[in-house]
């Protein structure tokens, strides 16, 4: 059983969780801790559990055994609250493509619970930050892939959240877009957001990750700082690693 | 507060970028309410003042020939064309196809001979049976050659039966005369007097027709008061290509996943596009209301007149519009793609104003769908209307068609709010 800490960022203690109508465990007894100002890599095949995993942790699913906390509340008990903690980038665009950056950022900071005159101070900075400045009114499916993702993660950051969680957050951008995006996240972490990324980018990863878990069928089969792991099996990098713990077969789902 | 209005900016935003939603929205209903309303019209106007082309062919050469065509004008809703009588049956027949006339009238040549014995043998019968006269042998038969009616096919049944009963109306008149002259004779030996015969004639029961509406005006109800009403309601409800995508899409773009992270209620999204697109049945109805009473003057079609109690008229707008909206929603949470949304959203509204009289009127349908219309909302809606437009009624005299109408809302948004929860979305 895993030692609780109410200051780690996210704490998982014994998760248990079925996906309603399977017969197939996703997850049974599983611990984690991550702690706060980490930037924390999740990475497994496919199906091996990573979003279904970080969709508990965002109380996207409702697990059926265990707890989950953040920053020490309990999600399942204060889900409005633990809901404020967090900012979420999602894989797929989320967002109205109809509507402009602006638009969109003063909508989900209105959900996010922020006033008008933060959301007008955050729209600026963010969008400056990002590169959206100059096309703040346009209307976004006109974008560009790599200008789609920032808007993505700037929605997500637009609350300035304690905890960042980032779903293939540069999937099928260009390398200047990868690094803008990279360098932001660093940024975000140094100020204090603990980051906590799933991607198959593994130099991306390499780059970004201070802690990685290797999740496999459901499992955590490693977890530590990416040196520690590399001394302690004996590799050289985290692509090696990651075929040695996970095997070469096809992972379909 | 601040979250709603967001939210309602962003629907407005999302919506006012849908320009294909919007021009079904707002040019559908239109073009529909200005179709339908010409045709309507047409037929108001052939009924009440067109007169119906008739080829009249008198062959007969007596009286009662003539005292038939002069009843037959008298009737007024004829545009009577009379034709010589040496014109054969198929002249006649062949003027019709050339659309001379949809009607002709053809009097047999001793018409007047035969009617004049008929009427002659029924006066005896009458006298045989009151005692005056003795001698049954004297009430013999005779039957009278019958009238032709050519009718043109286009004519519609309705039509005919009407033109039907005018003839037989004025050939009754006729008879009715024959006979009286033939009794007055019998009984006074004298030629019945001009004075009785004009007053035979002439001295028929009035009919006063009267428009029962609520407030006691007697206005008759024009095309206009039918179908703008009518086709108001069916685009309020044919809002659901529109709204139903919009909620279809927030759920298939990943939004839906997004908005379940923040720390707000999905109910503030409802009750936004609920609000926003309750604005929008509101601009559709206002927007036919306006056509109805400004252009179809201009168009030549009868000015729509606005019911006395605007107020009941502006909360039934509302009570529809909101089940309009409530019902595009439902559709919206429970398509898995926007093209089950798009085809079931507009093929019940279509099938729940067919069953709720709008496309057919509800005294026209069969009794077994007098319990069915009671089921669609727009059966409830539109006799609201009906009841404000056509009845001159108030708010109170239609109350027992909101409440249907309000029960049958609540019970959608009940079902709208179970899909969300078992969909886990709130």
């Amino acid at each position: 059983m895993a030692v609780m800490n109410t200051t780690a960022a996210v704490s998982i203690e014994n998760l248990g969780f079925t996906y309603p109508g399977q017969s197939n465990v996703c997850f049974a007894n599983l611990n984690l801790q991550i702690e706060a100002g980490e930037r924390f890599g999740i990475f497994g095949p496919n199906g091996a559990g990573k979003t279904t995993l970080i969709n508990c942790m965002t109380g996207l699913l409702s697990f059926q055994e265990g707890k989950l906390s953040l920053f020490g509340q309990d999600i399942a008990a204060h889900k409005k609250e633990t809901n404020k903690l967090f900012g979420f980038v999602p894989q797929d665009f989320s967002f109205y493509q109809e509507l402009s950056p602006a638009q969109n950022l003063e909508f989900f900071g209105a959900w996010s619970g922020l006033n008008k005159q933060t959301i007008k101070q955050r729209t600026t900075e963010l969008l400056e930050v990002l590169g959206l400045a100059d096309v703040r009114d346009k209307q976004v499916h006109k974008f560009s892939g790599g200008m789609k993702r920032r808007v993505n993660l700037a929605i997500g950051v637009i609350h300035n959240p304690r905890i960042l969680f980032l779903d293939e957050p540069t999937v099928g951008v260009d390398i200047q877009t990868r690094n803008a995006i990279i360098d932001y996240l660093k940024e975000l972490n140094k100020n204090g957001t603990t980051l906590i990324y799933t991607s198959h980018q593994l130099s991306e990863a390499e780059e970004l990750c201070n802690k990685i878990a290797l999740i496999e069928a459901g499992k955590i089969i490693a977890h530590d700082t990416l040196p520690n792991l590399l001394s302690k099996h004996k590799e050289n990098g985290l692509e090696e690693l990651y075929l040695k713990l996970t095997g070469k077969s096809y992972r379909d789902e | 507060m601040y979250k709603l209005w967001a939210t309602i900016k962003k629907d407005t935003s999302v919506l006012l970028r849908d320009k294909i939603g919007l021009t079904l929205m707002f040019t559908m209903p239109i073009v529909l309410a200005i179709v339908i309303t010409t045709i309507q019209n047409s037929t108001f106007e052939l009924v009440n003042n067109n007169k119906v082309p008739l080829l009249l062919c008198n062959r007969d050469t007596g009286d009662a020939g003539k005292q038939l065509v002069t009843a037959i004008t008298k009737v007024g809703m004829f545009d009577i064309k009379q034709v010589t009588e040496n014109q054969t049956n198929e002249q006649i027949i062949d003027r019709m196809h050339a659309k001379d006339a949809l009607v002709a009238v053809v009097i047999p040549a001793n018409f007047s001979a035969k009617l004049s014995a008929n009427a002659k043998s029924i006066s005896n019968k009458a006298l045989t049976n009151f005692g005056v006269l003795t001698d049954s042998t004297k009430a013999t038969s005779n039957s009278v050659e019958p009238l032709t009616l050519y009718y043109h096919p286009v004519l519609q049944t309705s039509f005919r039966l009407s033109v039907n009963g005018a003839l037989r109306s004025s050939l009754q008149l006729v008879q009715n005369k024959q006979i009286l002259k033939s009794l007055y004779f019998a009984l006074n030996q004298k030629e019945l007097p001009k004075d009785l015969e004009n007053d035979v004639v002439n001295e028929n029961v009035p009919i006063n027709e009267i428009s029962v509406s609520r407030d006691g005006s007697r206005n008759i109800p024009n095309a206009s008061q039918h179908n703008i009403p009518a086709w108001t309601i069916f685009a309020m409800f044919f809002i659901v290509i529109s709204l139903g995508s919009s909620v279809v899409r927030e759920k298939l773009n990943g939004s839906f996943v997004r908005l379940k992270t923040l720390p707000t209620n999905y109910l503030i999204a409802l009750i936004s596009k609920q609000l926003t697109y309750l604005l929008v049945t509101m601009v559709q109805a206002v927007c036919i209301f306006a056509i109805g009473i400004w252009l179809f003057p201009i168009m030549g079609l009868p000015k729509l007149n606005l019911p006395a109690d605007i107020v009941g008229l502006i909360i039934v707008l509302l009570i529809c519009g909101w089940c309009a909206v409530s019902y595009a929603i439902c559709v919206g949470v429970f398509a898995q793609t926007q093209e089950q949304a798009n085809g079931v959203g507009a093929i019940s509204i279509v099938l729940l104003a067919a069953i709720g009289g709008i496309l057919v009127p509800s005294f026209a349908m069969p009794s077994s769908f007098k319990y069915i219309m009671q089921l669609s909302p727009l059966h409830w809606a539109l006799e609201a209307f009906y009841g404000l437009f056509l009845e001159g009624g108030k708010l109170s005299d239609i109350l027992m068609n909101i409440i249907p109408l309000l029960i049958i809302t609540v019970l959608i948004q009940i079902i709208t709010l179970w899909g969300l929860k078992r969909k886990n979305l709130i």
